[in-house]
């Protein structure tokens, strides 16, 4: 049964990431990516996780594909590109899959020569941090994050914050009257008040 | 009667790395900035789904807590980075990657 679900699942991952290499309109690229982090998803579920599958749905699949095809219409950059003059060169191509290949060699090396096998530290059975399997994985998972990972918790939110801010201030336009009192431009060509003169 | 093959964690790793690879030579081989930030998202969904596959096999529920933390930072990340975007591609509409100079000053 893990069979089928891996390989369809798999399939659909596989499928999905070429067609955001290969696609040539920005839009279906975006819409294949929506395959793959479905098919993560279906990959989380079978492997116990269903917190995080619920929440890659969620969280990519919704909120940040919808943000890539926001900006993608809002800025009517949806216009299908020519690959064959899109990258630098044929040679240029050749060499980024050959890189690909060496990143893609370097763990399937890794995975041969431990033969599958994890090698990290097992907890103890019973330790806050080992997997109850009777237990809900989103019970566990949260007592690991508001209690072993509470300052990385509390951590992300200052993260979101300015992540925030940033955004506000990257995204406003700032009109030309407004930039002599504009303590966020830096224009050269007009002291600050106050200075010289 | 065919044989049906036991899916171990090892199918899992090597779909995540498979995925990485993919992203990798995206990145390297498209030039727009939408899409190349698409693979960079690739590139963290093949890293989440590693973690997950490790939390699995060593018993321990810490890998699914670091993916927790990954997808907020891939949040935050894709906010400022089509921050960038947009005000790269309103000043020039068909702004590449390496017209990325054009928001200087």
């Amino acid at each position: 049964m893990e069979l089928f679900v891996f390989l369809i699942a798999g399939a659909a991952c596989i499928a999905g990431a070429l067609g955001v290499v290969l696609n040539s309109n920005p839009v279906h690229a975006a819409l294949s990516l929506v395959g793959t982090l479905f098919g993560i998803a279906v990959l989380f579920v079978a492997q116990e996780a269903s917190f995080l599958a619920a929440v890659q749905v969620i969280v990519y699949a919704g909120a940040i594909v919808v943000l890539f095809l926001f900006v993608l219409m809002l800025l009517g950059v949806d216009r299908s590109e020519d690959l064959s003059i899109e990258p630098l060169g044929a040679g240029h191509r050749i060499a980024a899959v050959v890189i690909g290949l060496a990143i893609l060699a370097l763990p399937l090396l890794a995975f041969r020569s431990t033969e599958g096998e994890a090698t990290g530290a097992r907890p103890q059975p019973g330790a806050a941090d080992a997997i109850d399997h009777d237990a809900a994985d989103v019970a566990q998972l949260g007592e690991s994050l508001y209690t072993t990972y509470l300052f990385a918790f509390e951590a992300t939110s200052v993260l979101l914050v300015i992540a925030v801010v940033g955004a506000v201030v990257l995204a406003r336009k700032v009109k030309r009257a407004d930039l002599v009192d504009d303590p966020l431009v830096l224009d050269a060509s007009q002291p600050p008040a106050g200075a010289g003169t | 009667m065919i044989a049906v093959a036991e899916v171990t964690p090892a199918w899992y790793l090597v779909l995540g790395s498979i995925l990485f690879s993919i992203g990798a030579v995206g990145l390297l081989v498209r030039r727009n900035p939408l899409v190349m930030f698409m693979c960079v998202e690739l590139m963290l969904n093949a890293v989440t789904l590693t973690f997950v596959t490790f939390s699995r096999m060593l018993g321990d529920v810490d890998g699914q807590t670091v993916v927790v933390f990954v997808l907020v930072v891939a949040a935050a990340e894709v906010v400022i980075g089509l921050g960038i975007i947009v005000a790269l591609l309103r000043k020039q509409p068909t702004a590449t990657a390496d017209d990325i100079n054009v928001l200087r000053g």
